[in-house]
């Protein structure tokens, strides 16, 4: 068992500050714990809170070299594990005409011809690594069989090569946005983080140290409208990334205050469909004063 | 009690909530205590959760019964001192600390409101709370009311006061300001009720065990929800589930579709393919089959109790329209109408669908009680164009025809006319038939499932879909 990469709670709360991400509790005691327990890490949660930043902020805050597998509709192990290089495989052939079948077919199986994918690297490295899933529900289940055998073993047969073992397990992050139930047997294998909205005073904090040139108290009323937004029944709820976008364009415009003017002219930044911008407008009142003021 | 014996009592009570904990999860949850420690309880209500849990969803339920197997304080809670005197001193304090937003004042007042004014029923002479080990047959009826805290702090009644009090603290704020401040008083006094409910749960199950009122006492998973008797403020976060559950739903039927595609070799992707291979063509393309969409007509029924299911349904289906050529909605109480533009225009704002529905259509002759025989007739006569051989048809109702005629030749007609006739139950199948039901006639001329719950709604709907 090799050395744990975090002594604490507190320390991976204090070293995650350090790379530029705020921890939650949850957040953190789930870190920890897998790390302690060398088990994958399943983070869940609706787009844009911070999901895909949790593991650039792992490894920048570990020294551990991130590899990431984006998982899409069809990805095969191929893509995700291992691939020989064919063409290269063929131009060996042809170029060894007269050599003996035995010696080429030996040679065109080894190391030189194998094309490592993101799986199959993480094993591999003997530094500490950071191994990200990216959206794991986007792949067809099949995928799903294929992880179960890499995180259970940390291990890979390749049959011409023998099965490569890993030398220093990497710290797994699986992440998906829920649009397929993952597997139960990969669900049970992961420790689960369902990772939401923060809560108002972390979220100011995350917008404090993001843009760092915006006024205090325009920040609170910032906080408050989005948590506002986020109450009411939208088709897409405005996500971290967009709350910190929009404190970027209120710093731009110079806006000093958050009054109905403002809040109307840069909904666009936070919301993205028509009928969500109609219906933040009626409950946040923004219609009315609008309205006298236009005449 | 050791921590072992009390993790899996907890884990043993999760189960009963409809909660999967497997044995190796349990083994997970005792490594995680072990590596963490039981000083922080915050630290250790996450542990268990990232061990314990598999999806989102679950975790309303998970908090409440942590509550109750690993509470913050036994006895009178510390954090209630000191104790409220009068009702209006409490609701004078719960006017500064909700203006405020303070949340550790707001469970403070609720531990000592619980306290103050939530004990019923005899505790005998020494029954202070405390140790509820050595209870006495004389207690079965005690316990702490959060119903009877909340009828004597009414904090709803409050709100007029905290929105004065947050405009006195930010003067100058203007209307968006008070768009706000209304907003997040409404959520504090929402969490506000919440941990009063919590407080009482935590107080009583000390006096009567705690598996108890685990079993009792803990709101269900909204997803197992009966639709029947969910109330309204379940209706409504149900409703707020229909668009990702439509996503989800979609996402799996394509997936099915993707991997019905079975048939001829396309063979300009194949040799396009083969390239990679040295122009071997290792791996065959198969020709996509072009999937059928059917045309899908929902008939309802929106009388009294079944209307929640239905508006819900409504919705869900709605949501999933481009998975079909063409939805059409009619809704009926006595009579048959169509009310797919209704459905349409309630997207929007669907927490009052069913009662648009029943002003602006006309589904009844009188009453208000529903008349199976008469409503399928009329929809035969109406509209006998809307069933045709692309036609799935979902019927949604109890069956529950008040003595009148059940029609069976009007439905026989139906099932004759459309491709599938599909009838979802919201009733449990041990009722069928029972009373004035004529589901279980109904059931032999169109295959009828029982409903009951938003997670029953959405396997059929990944079966019975394209």
């Amino acid at each position: 068992m090799e050395q744990p990469l975090f002594g604490s709670v507190d320390e991976v709360v204090e070293r995650l500050a350090g790379a530029g991400y705020l921890a939650s509790t949850a957040v953190a005691t789930t870190v920890f714990l897998a790390d302690r327990l060398g088990k994958p890490l399943l983070v869940e949660g609706p787009a844009g809170v911070g999901k895909t930043e949790l593991a650039r902020a792992l490894a920048a805050a570990t020294g551990s070299a991130l590899v990431r597998l984006q998982c899409y509709e069809g990805i095969d192990e191929s893509r995700a594990l291992y691939e020989w290089n064919h063409a290269k495989q063929l131009l060996r052939i042809t170029a060894a005409r007269d050599e003996h079948w035995q010696d080429t077919r030996d040679d065109v199986f080894s190391e030189e011809f194998l094309l490592s994918r993101p799986l199959l690297t993480a094993i591999r490295n003997a530094e500490p690594t950071v191994l990200l899933i990216d959206e794991t529900d986007k792949a067809d289940v099949e995928m799903e069989g294929l992880l179960l055998e890499v995180l259970g073993d940390f291990q890979v047969t390749v049959p011409e090569l023998g099965t490569i073992t890993a030398t220093r397990r990497p710290f797994v992050l699986l992440t998906s946005n829920a649009t397929r139930e993952l597997s139960e047997a990969l669900k049970r294998r992961c420790l689960f983080l369902h990772l939401d909205f923060p809560e108002p005073e972390l979220e100011r904090d995350i917008v404090t140290l993001q843009v760092p040139g915006l006024d205090q108290r325009l920040t609170e009323s910032l906080v408050r409208v989005v948590g506002a937004l986020r109450g009411m029944d939208l088709r897409k709820a405005p996500s971290i990334a967009e709350t910190v976008d929009w404190a970027r364009t209120l710093l731009a415009l110079g806006a000093e205050v958050l009054d109905e003017q403002v809040v109307h002219s840069t909904l666009g930044v936070l919301l993205k469909y028509q009928s969500d911008h109609r219906k933040a407008a009626a409950e946040l009142r923004l219609d009315r004063v609008l309205g006298s003021a236009t005449p | 009690m050791s921590t072992g014996a009390r993790l899996v009592e907890f884990v043993g009570a999760l189960r009963e909530r409809g909660i999967g904990v497997g044995p190796g999860e349990t083994v997970d949850a005792a490594a995680a205590v072990d590596v963490l420690g039981l000083a922080d309880r915050g630290q250790l209500r996450e542990a268990l959760a990232a061990t314990v849990l598999r999806r989102s969803g679950q975790r309303a339920v998970f908090d409440a019964v942590f509550d109750l197997y690993f509470p913050a304080a036994v006895g009178r809670s510390e954090a209630a001192s000191p104790p409220a005197s009068t009702v209006e001193e409490l609701r004078e304090d719960l006017v500064r600390a909700l203006a405020e937003g303070d949340e550790e004042a707001l469970r403070a007042l609720a531990a000592s409101g619980v306290d103050a004014f939530g004990r019923y029923g005899s505790f005998g002479e020494a029954g202070q709370g405390g140790d509820g080990g050595s209870g006495g047959g004389g207690r079965g009826l005690s316990g702490w009311s959060a119903h009877q805290t909340l009828s004597a702090v009414r904090p709803d009644a409050l709100l007029a006061r905290v929105l004065a009090a947050m405009r006195q603290s930010s003067p100058g704020a203007g209307a968006l300001g008070a768009a706000l401040a209304e907003g997040e008083a409404r959520a504090r006094l929402a969490t506000f009720r919440e941990q009063v409910q919590a407080e009482a749960r935590r107080r009583t199950a000390e006096l009567r065990g705690r598996d108890r009122i685990a079993r009792h006492a803990v709101p269900p998973q909204l997803d197992l929800v009966s639709f029947t008797s969910a109330t309204r403020e379940q209706l409504a976060q149900l409703r707020r589930t229909v668009r990702p559950l439509s996503r989800k739903l979609a996402t799996r039927l394509a997936a099915r579709r993707r991997r019905a595609g079975r048939g001829q070799i396309d063979l300009r992707r194949t040799v396009r393919r083969s390239l990679a291979t040295g122009g071997v063509p290792l791996r065959p393309v198969l020709r996509r089959r072009r999937p059928g969409r059917p045309e899908l007509v929902l008939l309802c029924d929106l009388s009294g109790s079944v209307a929640g299911f239905a508006q819900f349904t409504l919705l869900l289906m709605r949501a999933l329209g481009d998975q079909f050529s063409k939805v059409r909605s009619f809704a009926f109480v006595g009579l048959t109408d169509e009310v797919t533009e209704l459905v349409a225009a309630g997207e929007a704002e669907p927490d009052e669908l069913a009662t648009r529905i029943l002003r602006t259509a006309r589904l009844t002759r009188w009453g208000m009680s529903s008349d199976y025989g008469e409503s399928l007739g009329t929809f035969i006569e109406g509209w006998p164009d809307a069933v045709g051989p692309r036609t799935s048809v979902l019927i949604l109702g109890d069956a529950r025809t008040n003595g009148a005629d059940p029609n069976l030749a009007a439905l026989r007609r139906i099932a004759e006319r459309a491709r599938h006739v599909h009838w979802l139950n919201p009733e449990p199948e041990a009722l069928w038939g029972t009373g004035d039901s004529a589901a279980l006639r109904y059931a032999r001329i169109v295959p009828m499932h029982e409903c009951r719950n938003a997670r029953q709604l959405a396997q059929l709907v990944a079966e019975l879909a394209p």
